[in-house]
């Protein structure tokens, strides 16, 4: 009997133990009738060579490990960024237990949000009861400021009309007639979570700017920060930069509060983020500047439609990536980058000179969302790198050609390739076939890991199965710092497995490098 | 933390009423029929806990109250996340969009052994990423081109399921049509399942239509590895037991070493001959009736074969329930039990030794899915603690029923409790311990309570059999005994003591 109380033994050691590798070995020949061991090896080397990556990569309608989520996600999360929201989600309820989880999951933290929880009768005659009753309790039980709406597929694709139901709604007295209930259609059948956040975000700005006839322009910059699993700590680190600088600005979207509130006997549903007075003054600024282009084309293009100048980053993770949002903010607010981050970006570059020798000529594939795959690319190649393979679910045509013009700008892009729409079960055969030094994406890339041997670091959203890295930033200088780590950290920690073997191997097991 | 508790039933009953203050007068209506006190019971106490109790007094399997913060899911979980999920060597696909198939895959820990990718299919998410143009011409032939592409990329699979996401059953498209189709071509399993996640009320009924989905395209369609399969005498199935974290092989250990065999496991580690073999069994023993009664009342009738419910949570129960299995068949099988009873004795009083004192008297509320809310009182009570609430997310009335064999009159009852009403309760019953899902971890830890996750174990398990219960008695000690909840108050604003006390 191998379990015992004084050393508890978990699933992973418990089921090693002799008395149940023979169970199992017993239910496998006697009860699963599977294929036999040596075509399950052969099919399996066969899934890695290269005509399988020929099918696999012709592939039309099969969709296998994707890289993305669905609009509704995004809206979720744009919309906790603002102060005292509460997102409600019109549509089947069970879509609503999924966002929550899947934030809460990443963020380790509460992940609030409601559903106007429709069904069969509400397919039939549409869900106007649904958000009528909704909103009223909602209002009543969570107390919020705001609530901002947005849709699963379900109530897209029979056609309810958010904004005709809203006004419904406050007729019948769900919540007052200037109450602040924003709204986004969201359908989880166009593009992914990075447009849900566009629309969402797009929706609340309208609901405070569509009420203002003339704007007044001030000295204030809009930050619109994207969705960013490391917002968090990016958020912080942005402010921090903004405020050396002396630049006037308000977050559109800050969840960096939200998303990382204290342990000290409170329940905190809400906390921080964009105050509604403060979105409201936002159409007077004089610019708004996205920290990801692909989370905000709708958004910029409203924001120029008051009037404003806008502008957007591709994730501002890396030496240049940061110079460019320095560079830019000084342009639009007439500040001059302070000396203090000159010697912030000095301190970064002497980062990388001193570990150059161990990153010059490593190859990388990265996956993510587009803007950060653009960065991560962007970065590695500072650093001497060769990225290999870039791929982005959610990342079209555009995206390609962005990303060809920055492989081409770098003798170090040399070798890429970019891979717009594709999946992981692609990136498996990418991989396979042209084996890369390291792979760069979420948690779910250790299915890759495991399966290719390739060293997986977890630098984008969503990150299940290690603990507490989004709260360290990934942008400015301080961020590039911590990402430049990481990669020496999985560079130098193979090494230090490949040469660990005593008497045999560890000649090289050095211990200074 | 002062933890002042609620002392029965009378002050339970106001602290409803209390709760229920908060909603506009219809949905308080609704509201206050699903939550109650357990009440005293005419009946005989329960055999094994000797507890008899009334907690099927309120509404459930109800709709849930719009914009109220519902903890429940969706058919399509009950059906892709649950029942069919975790059956290894098919292929799920997620027919429609992207997220559904994104925000579950391998969110449920179903443990298997196999070749991930090459015959085992189970932590990948397949989805037929729909398209607006698939929304407004229809799916059918997107979808045969993805049954198409899986045989060609993953040819060792041994069938596939659709898992029919909300647009599916709105747009007309004919997916039952598209399996027949398919059958034909490949001569695999081919099952639609119309999990669509408007359907119903939670994640029940997709576990209805999913238990219907075996019947009529597994079981109709032949007999498949059940034909040339001889029976035995001791041939069992477990049912409802979806190996999370390993426990179907904590159970299965159990059931071998008293001399049965377990031709098919549902469906956690499960091929499609061990759902295919089902009908020769002997005997069908359920662990989580809420999800899987309904093919096990439909194999009773079509092929006459038993099925009793059993309960492998903590030591009191497992015993109990050996027992009972082994009732069903003859005096070898019989002493046989007694002798597994036996061997891991003293396992159970040395956890029991090391874990009780450390945990006695502390109080627990629950709100889980399926089984859970009552089958793991038990356990709890082993280690001396003590049931202040419970609750399920899904369950219908036969649930509560049963539950009162499990807890106390005067313990709390919620069904389909809102995120409002859970964080009331907790907030003024302050139990030592939550056990509740991912939703509910982190605001229950910020109050200063203890937490587990008792859908996923909290990314630990096995729970089920002996060699799950010390794992459980350790991991409940280790929530409830770790230092961390005691640093909350900043020393320099601590109150102080008071003399008085």
């Amino acid at each position: 009997m191998p379990q015992s109380a004084d050393k508890v033994l978990d699933h992973a050691p418990l089921f090693q133990q002799p008395e149940y590798k023979e169970m199992l070995e017993n239910k496998k020949i006697k009860f699963e009738c599977g294929h036999p061991d040596d075509m399950v090896a052969e099919i399996g080397d066969w899934t890695k060579s290269w005509e399988y990556r020929e099918k696999n990569l012709n592939r039309e309608a099969l969709t296998v490990n994707p890289a993305k989520a669905c609009q509704p996600l995004g809206a979720v999360f744009a919309a906790a960024g603002y102060e005292k929201t509460m997102s409600f989600v019109h549509g089947s309820q069970g879509c609503v237990a999924y966002y929550r989880s899947h934030l809460s999951r990443h963020f380790k933290e509460p992940a609030s949000c409601v559903s106007s929880s429709m069904t069969e009768d509400a397919a039939v005659f549409g869900g106007l009861v649904n958000m009528v009753d909704g909103l009223a309790n909602t209002k009543a039980l969570y107390d919020p400021k705001m609530i901002a709406v947005s849709t699963t597929c379900m109530a897209e694709v029979i056609g309810d009309d958010l904004n005709s139901f809203i006004i419904q709604a406050k007729e019948k007295g769900s919540v007052e007639e200037d109450f602040d209930v924003p709204f986004a259609h969201t359908p989880a059948f166009v593009g992914s979570h990075v447009d849900g956040y566009d629309n969402m975000t797009k929706g609340i700005l309208k609901n405070f700017w569509d009420k203002v006839e003339e704007p007044v322009q001030n000295e204030t910059i809009n930050i619109i920060p994207g969705f960013d699993g490391f917002a968090v700590a990016n958020n912080r680190e942005i402010k921090r930069l903004l405020d050396e600088m002396g630049v006037e600005y308000t977050f559109l979207s800050d969840v960096s509060d939200v998303y990382d509130t204290p342990s000290d006997g409170e329940f905190r549903m809400y906390d921080g983020g964009t105050s509604l007075e403060d979105v409201k003054d936002a159409v007077n600024a004089k610019a708004t500047v996205s920290m990801q282009e692909y989370c905000t084309p709708k958004t910029l293009e409203y924001a120029a439609s008051k009037g404003q100048e806008t502008a957007s980053l591709h994730y501002p993770m890396g030496v240049q990536a940061t110079d460019e949002f320095l560079m830019k903010m000084s342009e639009l607010s007439g500040k001059e980058i302070p000396e203090s981050l000159r010697l912030e970006r000095g301190r970064l570059v002497d980062a990388i000179a001193d570990s150059q020798a161990h990153l010059h000529g490593k190859t990388y594939a990265i996956y993510g969302d587009p803007d950060f795959v653009y960065a991560m690319a962007r970065f590695v190649m500072e650093l001497g790198g060769e990225p290999i393979h870039c791929l982005a679910t959610n990342g079209g045509k555009d995206w390609e050609a962005q990303m060809n013009e920055l492989l081409a700008s770098s003798p170090f892009g040399a070798n890429a390739q970019v891979w717009a729409k594709k999946d992981l079960w692609h990136m498996r055969s990418l991989l396979a076939t042209e084996p890369v030094d390291m792979l760069i994406g979420n948690s779910y890339g250790k299915y890759l890991e495991r399966d290719t041997g390739t060293p997986l670091i977890r630098l984008m959203f969503p990150i299940f199965d290690r603990h507490h890295h989004h709260r360290f930033p990934t942008w400015g200088y301080q961020g590039a710092l911590t990402v430049l780590v990481k990669l020496l950290d999985t560079v130098f920690e193979k090494l230090d497995d490949d040469t660990i073997v005593p008497g045999e191997t560890d000649y090289s097991f050095d211990l200074t490098r | 933390m002062a933890k002042d508790h609620v002392n029965g039933p009378e002050d339970y009953e106001a602290m409803i009423e209390e709760v229920l203050e908060a909603y506009p007068a219809k949905a308080k209506k609704r509201r206050a029929k699903h939550l109650t006190v357990a009440q005293p019971s005419e009946e005989e106490p329960d055999p094994t806990t000797g507890i008899a109790s009334k907690c099927d007094t309120q509404k459930s399997n109800i709709k849930s109250v719009p914009g109220v913060m519902t903890i429940r899911g969706c058919a399509y979980a009950g059906s892709k996340g649950v029942v069919w999920g975790p059956i290894k060597d098919m292929v799920h696909v997620s027919h429609g969009p992207v997220g559904c198939g994104q925000y579950s895959w391998s969110q449920r820990r179903n443990y298997y052994i196999g070749k991930t990718g090459v015959d085992s299919f189970v932590t990948m998410q397949f989805t037929t990423d729909f398209q607006e143009k698939d929304i407004v011409f229809g799916g059918d032939k997107k979808l045969a081109k993805t049954i198409d592409e899986i045989e060609e990329l993953f040819p060792l699979n041994n069938g596939t399921t659709i898992q029919s996401e909300c647009p599916i059953g709105l747009i007309g498209d004919d997916i039952e049509a598209v399996a027949r189709e398919k059958n034909k071509e490949y001569d695999k399993t081919m099952v639609p399942v119309r999990c669509e996640g408007f359907r119903g009320v939670s994640q029940s009924l997709g576990h209805h239509i999913a238990n219907d989905a075996v019947r009529d395209w597994v079981f109709e369609k032949g007999e498949g590895a059940g034909k040339d399969y001889e029976p035995g005498p001791y041939d069992v199935n477990v049912i409802g037991d979806y190996n999370i974290g390993g426990d179907a092989w904590a159970s299965r250990i159990l059931l071998e070493e008293m001399g049965l065999n377990v031709v098919g496991n549902w469906s956690g580690d499960a091929t499609l001959a061990e759902i295919e073999r089902a009908p020769k069994a002997k005997l069908n023993l359920i662990h989580c009736y809420r999800s899987m009664n309904y093919i096990c009342r439909y194999m009773e009738e079509k092929y006459d074969i038993g099925w009793m419910e059993y309960n492998f949570f903590g030591p009191t129960q497992i015993a109990a329930s050996l027992r009972a299995i082994a009732k069903n068949f003859d005096a070898t099988i019989q002493e046989n039990a007694e002798k597994v009873i036996a061997k891991y004795q003293p396992l159970v009083d040395d956890v029991i030794a090391k874990f009780k004192p450390r945990l006695e008297g502390k109080s627990v509320m629950l709100y889980v899915g399926g089984l859970r809310p009552r089958h793991v009182v038990t356990a709890y009570d082993d280690l001396g603690m003590v049931i202040a609430g419970t609750g399920y997310e899904f369950a219908h009335g036969d649930d509560y029923k049963r539950t009162g064999h499990y807890v106390k009159e005067g313990t709390l009852i919620y069904d389909d409790v809102t995120g409002y009403e859970l964080e009331k309760f907790i907030e003024k019953v302050r139990p030592d311990l939550v056990g509740s899902g991912i939703k509910e971890k982190y605001p229950v830890q910020k109050m200063g309570i203890p937490f587990r996750q008792m859908h996923s174990w909290d990314y630990s398990g096995p729970y089920h059999g002996y060699d799950g219960f010390a794992i459980f008695a350790r991991d409940m000690d280790l929530a409830i005994n770790n230092p961390v909840w005691g640093m909350y108050d900043a020393p320099w604003k601590a109150e102080p003591a008071i003399a008085a006390e």
